[in-house]
């Protein structure tokens, strides 16, 4: 009975001995010498593998990294600053700070703005949908409702809104992997500078057809009308194909194209306050009417020094 | 015409559907349905009701309040597995082990696979084989067909029984056959024991004859299978007809023809290309014949399914359907 | 003897030629048409109008915008409206030219009588030169240029002409009625195709649901061989009467018993597929000096109160069309432009047809409408159904996979987007739906992987030499 159990013990123990030398010998056999900055700098990421920053994953990324000269080709957005921060102090490169980005989703055809015409019948997915036929609508710019963004999206950012039948993005969780961009097949998604406390302003929609026919698809359109650039003093409003677009850079947050934009197609979000229309709208128009006025007199003192002269 | 409907092409489809393919192998059971319950009695209705209703519950139950989906027992499919189930089993089954092999057939083998299409084993079969090894004792008491009618049940072995038990003892199966008088004729038109679904090879063959003419399956499968079954015993009988059974009495008896016409070819844990299905048919009728002859059990069509079943997903990874272009 | 076929796959859906003993009409032209400028595969047409300019029925409106591209005609006389993007059936804009029509004046030298001309110009060379000039395209759907066709690459002979008189989708007749009403032209058509290519045999291949149209050519082309040797090699030949046969693929195995390599061209083995159609607007191009600017299309459905086949100027609105021949009717749901098994869907009535527009399909609800998808059961039908032999189920479980190698190693990229998978799926599964966009997409990795293999050839070179 004793020598029984002794036995089995000193069996299992042999074997378990003979197998862990086996397997240690077949680890040091097969080792792969690896840079051990890459496993750092690995550690260092996020870990989603999302691909967002162009490469194949996380791994592909430190791999890359190490080998690169400098940091400039390569940026994790799920990261951000401190990810990079991290990678950069690992490997002793210099960073600059990009600003935090999120996505924006560029169309108002709600349901209620974008009377439907046609009735999809086939796979639920936007691909499909978008080598068929323009969309539901008269719009063939805007959001086709299937959700690939949403599917895209490894993150849990993006939702369908079932009452708008648009997507909508959780800012807290999107990490500007960008991903979503490149599933939309009408490229409504747009990277957008954050802002400052999450402010910003830009113009959500894509429709680049002429101010009637828009109009008749979608009553929130951008009609191409051209007031918004008028309007802004910043010059950050340009008018390309028949739709605005607010350049991050030199927008200001000052909110008057959004207040002046007939359609509602400005849209301004995390604003403290709500925007006061009409107040905006009669500084503007007080100020415009100022400039014509001295646009005028300007013009009748040439004029005056003409017939003068 | 308020909006138009918008869709990729094809505009038309085909009036078959998962549905109408499962009533059409339901109606193609019906013939050895109703034999069964001629000659077996109310009994063997008592089984099929118990095993169809109790499998299209288990389904309903699980798919509605486990998976939390709208239900799929719309598809007829579990009617066919409580069909299948019921025919492999001895009219003498006590209700509540048919309800236990509904159980598993449907719940264990079906629905934690994630449901039709995505099974590896064929249900009923997984079903009869649990009870097979579970309850051995009813499994194997096989009753004596009395006709509707008929009152007192004798149970004896199964013909497939009588003899291995026959050659154990030494006996030659020339010997076995005139003893128990055993004739084609009987086992083509019925009463011989066995379960439900073996009674009758005639109206078996006429339900696979309505599948294949209505085009549900195709019948390579279930060729092959009779085939090696026919040509391999051949080999061993003519070797030694003292010690082997012959090729017609191989085909005829036990489950070899309803489980070849109706459980090989299921869809799902069949191959999708004739080449493939071919080679498990082969696979299935030479697995069968081995337990047969050299097997512990009397009767091997079961186990010989379910192990080739295993091999399908390897056998649509080597057989693919001939490509247009394509040397 | 049994009837010849392709040997791959196909289905049988219901052939529904409810429209088979309406006569060609002529529709009325229409007060404006809207002739966009990319008809055709290949590069578009460049505009050489003007808006403000007069033209005439025949007039050229746009010229190639490369070398596979093709004349566009005005198919009426009238002034240039506008010269624009306008939504085409999907909804999407496309450029187009709006002629308002004033009266119906053709260019000289347009022969519109009936009078049939047999004998045919002997110099291939002349004979391509006016298909192109007449913008001649494939009628059978795929609208490739025809003068591209019949200009094999060097190296490549062409061992058989073969005109696809299958009609193989259901619904459509228009093919059907050409072949009954104008089967002299469309054989001396195959004639002028035959001699512009030099080739000795030319197979008129027919299904055998239209049994007089088989008669009748028959008949047509033993007169015409009585009449000149420019007809002699010209056969009729009739199918059995399967989906897709009309498939370019699939024609050439059923009639040659040969199969196109994939990624290959018909000429590899030396056949050229020509539609009926075309074959008639050849002979328009060629005798008549008719350009291209007219095609038949079956106007048909259960629920459409009238079925019609009507000649149609090219860039007639569809609305017009419907209008003239009653309006939509009440439980129609849903249009096609083609057949129901390759056609598109029209998700905008207000666009107007083109040259290979050759039917508009009305279907209730009830016969188009998807059934919800279920599991799939594994029952192989997509496979079965295959005529390109591929495994639609696999495909879809790649492609859903993204797994784009195991895909090109499957050939999605060999697909013809027939439809008999989705066709004969039991279970509903929107196979075709996924398997186009992975085809697309591996189509699309196999050609820049040919390019980067080319530039690297290229970059390779001057260091060799």
């Amino acid at each position: 009975m004793t020598t029984t159990i002794i036995w089995t013990i000193a069996i299992i123990s042999g074997l378990g001995l003979l197998l862990a030398l086996t397997l240690y010998l077949v680890a040091q056999r097969f080792k792969v010498v690896e840079d051990p900055r890459i496993e750092l700098v690995e550690k260092a990421m996020p870990g989603a593998n999302c691909g967002g920053c162009g490469f194949a994953g996380c791994h592909a990324f430190a791999e890359s990294a190490v080998k690169a000269p400098n940091l400039d080709n390569h940026f994790c957005p799920v990261g951000g600053n401190e990810t990079m921060k991290a990678v950069a102090d690992i490997l002793g490169y210099e960073i600059q700070e990009k600003a935090p980005m999120v996505a924006v989703v560029r169309c108002n055809g709600s349901c209620a703005n974008r009377p439907k015409v046609n009735e999809y019948d086939g796979s639920v997915s936007c691909k499909v949908k978008a080598s068929l036929y323009s969309g539901d609508t008269g719009c063939a710019f805007g959001c086709l409702g299937c959700g690939d963004c949403v599917e895209a999206c490894k993150f849990g950012a993006l939702s369908m809104d079932p009452e708008t039948g648009l997507p909508v993005v959780d800012e807290n969780k999107c990490t500007a992997c960008g991903a979503c961009t490149k599933a939309c097949p009408k490229g409504i998604i747009e990277l957008r500078k954050k802002g400052p406390r999450g402010m910003r302003e830009f113009v959500s929609c894509v429709n680049k057809d002429k101010g009637p026919s828009v109009k008749k698809a979608c009553a929130a359109a951008c009609i191409g009308c051209g007031i918004c650039v008028k309007t802004c003093t910043h010059g950050a409003i340009v008018l390309d194909n028949n739709v605005a677009y607010i350049d991050p850079e030199k927008c200001k947050l000052c909110r008057e194209c959004e207040a002046m934009c007939p359609t509602g197609a400005i849209h301004g979000v995390n604003f403290p306050k709500p925007l006061d229309k009409e107040a905006v709208k009669a500084r503007v128009q007080e100020r415009q009417k100022k400039a014509r006025e001295a646009a005028a007199a300007a013009a009748n003192e040439i004029k005056k020094e003409e017939n003068n002269g | 015409m308020d909006k138009i409907l918008v869709s990729p092409n094809p505009h038309l489809h085909s009036k078959t559907t998962t549905k109408v393919l499962m009533r059409d192998v339901v109606i193609a059971l019906l013939p050895a349905v109703v034999v069964s319950v001629v000659f077996y009695g109310w009994k063997e209705l008592l089984v099929l009701a118990v095993s169809v209703l109790s499998c299209v519950l288990v389904e309903y139950l699980i798919t509605r309040y486990c998976l939390k989906k709208a239900s799929t027992t719309g598809d007829w499919s579990a009617i066919v597995t409580g069909i299948l189930l019921a025919l492999n089993l001895p009219t003498t089954t006590p209700w509540w082990v048919v309800f236990i092999g509904a159980i598993v057939a449907i719940g264990v083998a079906k629905m934690t696979f994630g449901g039709l299409g995505q099974n590896l084993f064929n249900p009923a079969l997984v079903g009869r084989v649990f009870l097979l090894i579970s309850f051995p004792t009813y499994m194997t008491r096989w009753e004596i067909p009395q006709g509707l009618f008929g009152v007192d049940a004798i149970t004896g072995a199964t013909p497939l029984g009588v003899i291995k038990e026959g050659l154990m003892q030494g006996a030659s199966v020339p010997e076995l056959m005139a003893q128990h008088g055993y004739s084609y004729s009987q086992m083509l038109f019925a009463n011989i024991g066995g379960s439900a679904g073996e009674a009758c090879a005639i109206a078996i063959l006429v339900g696979f004859i309505y599948l294949v003419a209505r085009k549900v399956i195709k019948p390579w499968i279930t060729l092959s299978i009779l085939g090696t079954v026919a040509a391999v015993s051949c080999i061993f009988w003519l070797a030694n007809p003292a010690q082997f059974t012959d090729p017609l009495f191989n085909l005829l008896t036990g489950g070899l023809l309803l489980g070849s016409c109706f459980m090989a070819t299921d869809y799902v844990t069949s191959p999708m290309t004739t080449k493939g299905g071919i080679i498990f048919g082969i696979g299935i009728g030479f697995i069968t014949l081995m337990i047969r002859y050299f097997g512990s059990y009397p009767e091997g069509m079961s186990f010989a399914i379910l192990i080739m079943n295993s091999t399908v997903p390897l056998l649509n990874n080597w057989f693919h359907q001939k490509k247009y272009g394509r040397a | 003897m049994a009837r010849r076929t392709f040997s791959i796959g196909g289905v049988h859906p219901n052939d529904a030629k409810i429209s088979r003993d309406c006569k060609i009409e002529v529709l009325p032209t229409p007060p404006t048409v809207y002739i966009a400028v990319a008809q055709h595969i290949g590069a578009p047409a460049k505009p050489v109008v003007a808006v403000g300019d007069k033209v005439k029925a025949g007039q050229v409106i746009a010229e190639p915008g490369g070398f596979m591209s093709a004349y566009i005609h005005s198919s009426v006389s009238g002034t240039v409206k506008s010269i624009g993007p306008r939504k085409d059936l999907s909804g999407n804009n496309q450029m187009v030219v709006e002629i308002a029509v004033e009266g119906d004046e053709w260019m000289e030298g347009i022969d519109r009588t009936d009078t049939l001309i047999t004998e045919i110009p002997q110099d291939p060379k002349a004979i391509i030169e006016k298909i192109k000039l007449g913008g001649v395209v494939g009628l059978g759907g795929a609208t490739f240029p025809t003068h591209v066709k019949l200009s094999p690459p060097p190296g490549k002979t062409c061992e058989m002409l073969i005109i696809n008189g299958c009609e193989c989708e259901p619904y459509l007749t228009s093919d059907f009625r050409t072949l009954l009403e104008k089967g002299e032209q469309v054989v001396v058509g195959t004639a002028i195709i035959k001699k512009a290519l030099g080739v000795d045999k030319a197979t008129i291949a027919i299904e055998d649901n239209k049994p007089e149209a088989i008669d009748h050519i028959e008949k047509v082309v033993a007169e015409m061989k009585a009449k000149s040797t420019d007809y002699a090699g010209i056969e009729v030949m009739s199918l059995m009467k399967k989906y897709p046969e009309g498939g370019e693929k699939q024609l050439i195995d059923a009639v040659m018993h040969r199969q196109v390599k994939s990624g290959g061209l018909p000429i590899d083995v030396g056949a050229v597929v020509d539609n009926v159609c075309t074959a008639l607007a050849v002979y328009e191009a060629v005798q008549k000096n008719k350009p291209l600017v007219d095609n038949s299309v079956t106007v048909t459905g259960e629920c459409f109160p009238r079925q019609a086949n009507l000649l149609v100027r090219v860039g007639t609105p569809i609305n017009y069309i419907i209008d003239f021949l009653g309006g939509v009717p009440e439980d129609a749901a849903k249009v096609i432009s083609g057949g129901p098994m390759m056609g598109k869907s029209i998700a905008n009535l207000e666009a107007a047809t083109m040259k290979g527009t050759g039917g508009l399909l009305f279907l209730t609800r009830e016969q188009t409408k998807r059934m919800p998808e279920s599991n799939c059961i594994r029952c192989g039908k997509c496979a079965d159904a295959c005529p390109m032999g591929l495994e639609p189920f696999l495909l879809n479980r790649l492609a859903k996979a993204g797994n784009t190698d195991a895909l090109e190693e499957n050939a999605v990229q060999d697909c013809i987007m027939c439809g008999c998978c989705l066709y004969s799926c039991p279970a509903g599964i929107p196979l075709l739906d996924v398997i186009s966009q992975a085809r697309g997409q591996v189509m699309g990795i196999m050609k820049a992987r040919a390019a980067a293999a080319k530039a690297a050839a290229e970059a390779a070179k001057p260091k060799t030499e």
